[in-house]
């Protein structure tokens, strides 16, 4: 039996290039430094990404990412509850045109709302014809924002709304039947069963968004730089390996972590999945 | 009043998830360019798309790659599936742990890592650079797809072939393979679909004339709105929509299908 594991040496080998050897070249770019005697190992990259231009790019990256999560799980939760109720009709009409957007090039979506939100965009030609001010958001943070939500909402409704559906309808009523108003069955019952799908959507909008550059890029008009977009100069117009693999090492490491705080508290992550 | 409430919000939500959709719909058959006037209906832009020779060809490398990485991988990873599911425990941690990197790295750190190996390596950019980043990404997901199945596998009957005088390779055939079946096939989708939308790990590992459309839409966007985007556009939501519809309506036909099966039986 144990001569089957052979069948696996072809991806071993297949990792072993393609997915070790280049993180351990990010991790020698980025302890090192050119120097005259070639390359040296050295912190300093590290030491540079704690002056406050990057810092402040880090600190961009989370507050536009955790915002755009908070919008996605206020807008996205009574969506997922109005779905998951029993009383709607057309559910998987509904599920099947939630998924058809995420199926679309994401690229695509993020342009659609270059088009909308232009200076002389869609939007602004409607409110002038209707001799209403117009709106400036194109390229600002703002408009990160927007892009990000309309991306990932998707991505919070779907695990929220399986966790949501397969809560016990016997639990709720027996809150009802021991006199819970609604706000407290919501409060007490639904709400705390329904963690695990919140705290797996939180994570599907919020990693992606931290990190993107594309969204940023087209909207954001590269004026707000994040995360991404750091990286990506680093390594496409700066060529700076050393600082762009000291980046990448520090966001791939907090990214790690938190995926792991996170996945202990979602034991439903499987049914919750994308497709 | 409450049941309204409840419809009028999800129509306001599906109209913020759609209404962009639509008029970049609406919008690729308006013949004047800018945003702002309506100049009349015109298949002006479908055409121009067919005709432009950079998208031709990124649609060309988007479906090579997609369908060359989906077989490599799926071959692969369920390869992969088998051995390391008869591994002791510890080196199947290690192996698998090391398969969890790409699918929780994000894309634009699995992107740079290959970048920095391909240029180390001297490897010139390109198609081939392109294919291996998307084999790599795409394999882990078939592993995860395939394992489960595998987990499930009862292997008396597998020992109970090669009792019954079957080869290895032949019981294998006959009576593995089958069972993982409905896992391979998932994989092999995901890593599909997964290739066919990938941009960023794209941008990182192609070279100088091989783009896929993601790649080249981004191109295009960065140089401002496009009409022609909106035709691109148009035809990738309708294919998306009828692909979705027929997967849907194929399978709660076999649902229906196995309902009056069990109710026959019954």
């Amino acid at each position: 039996m144990n001569r089957k594991s052979i069948m696996a040496y072809p991806y071993i080998v297949w990792m072993v290039l393609f997915i070790v050897i280049p993180i351990l070249l990010v991790f020698y770019y980025g302890f090192t430094m050119e120097s005259s005697a070639g390359l040296t190992f050295s912190l300093e990259n590290f030491k540079r990404f704690f002056e406050p231009v990057y810092l402040m790019v880090l600190v961009r990256s989370f507050i536009l990412a955790a915002l755009s999560t908070g919008i996605c799980l206020l807008l996205g939760y009574p969506l997922a509850m109005i779905l998951a109720s029993k009383d709607f009709k057309r559910k998987n009409m509904m599920l099947l045109l939630l998924i058809v957007p995420m199926w679309m090039n994401f690229l695509l979506r993020t342009y659609a709302w270059l088009t909308l939100i232009e200076k002389k965009g869609i939007i602004n030609s409607l409110l002038s014809n209707l001799n209403l001010p117009t709106i400036n958001i194109i390229y600002t943070t703002r408009a990160v924002v927007l892009g990000m939500v309309y991306n990932f909402l998707p991505f919070m409704v779907l695990p929220i709304y399986t966790v949501l559906s397969k809560i016990d309808k016997s639990v709720i009523e027996a809150a009802e039947d021991l006199g819970a108003n609604s706000l407290t069955t919501f409060k007490k019952v639904i709400f705390p069963l329904s963690l695990p799908g919140v705290i797996s959507g939180i994570t599907m909008v919020f990693m992606p968004a931290v990190t993107t550059f594309v969204i940023s890029r087209l909207l954001g008009g590269g004026h707000y730089k994040l995360i991404g977009n750091l990286i990506e100069q680093q390594f496409l117009s700066v060529y700076d390996w050393n600082f762009g693999s000291a980046i990448s090492i520090i966001m791939m490491i907090v990214i790690l972590i938190s995926m792991g705080i996170l996945s202990k508290y979602e034991e439903v992550r499987e049914g919750g999945g994308i497709v | 009043m409450k049941k309204f409430l409840k419809r009028f919000y999800v129509f306001l939500i599906f109209l913020f998830l759609y209404a962009p959709i639509f008029v970049l719909i609406a919008y690729s058959f308006n013949s004047s360019r800018s945003r702002g006037a309506w100049g009349g209906f015109t298949l002006k832009w479908y055409r121009e798309l067919f005709m432009d020779r950079e998208i031709l060809s990124a649609l060309k490398y988007t479906i090579i790659i997609a369908v060359l990485s989906a077989v490599i991988s799926t071959i692969l990873g369920t390869a992969a599936a088998i051995g390391i599911s008869q591994m002791r425990k510890f080196p199947r941690n290690i192996v698998m742990n090391i398969s969890y990197l790409p699918v929780l790295n994000p894309d634009i750190i699995t992107g740079v890592s290959l970048m920095i190996l391909f240029i180390f390596a001297n490897i010139k950019f390109g198609f081939k650079t392109m294919l291996i980043a998307h084999i790599t990404f795409n394999t882990p997901y078939v592993i995860l797809s395939v394992m489960p199945k595998l987990k499930q596998l009862d292997t008396h009957v597998y020992e109970a072939a090669l009792d019954l005088g079957a080869t290895p390779w032949y019981a294998f055939w006959k009576v593995i393979l089958p069972q993982i079946m409905p896992g391979i096939v998932t994989g092999c989708l995901l890593a599909f679909t997964l290739s066919i939308d990938d941009f960023v790990i794209s941008f990182f590992t192609t070279g100088v004339g091989v783009s896929n459309l993601s790649i080249a839409v981004f191109s295009m966007a960065r140089r401002g709105v496009n009409p022609k985007i909106n035709a691109l556009s148009t035809l990738m939501f309708l294919s998306v929509l009828i692909l979705l519809i027929i997967v849907n309506v194929r399978m709660s036909r076999d649902i229906k299908a196995k309902k009056q099966k069990e109710a026959t039986l019954v």
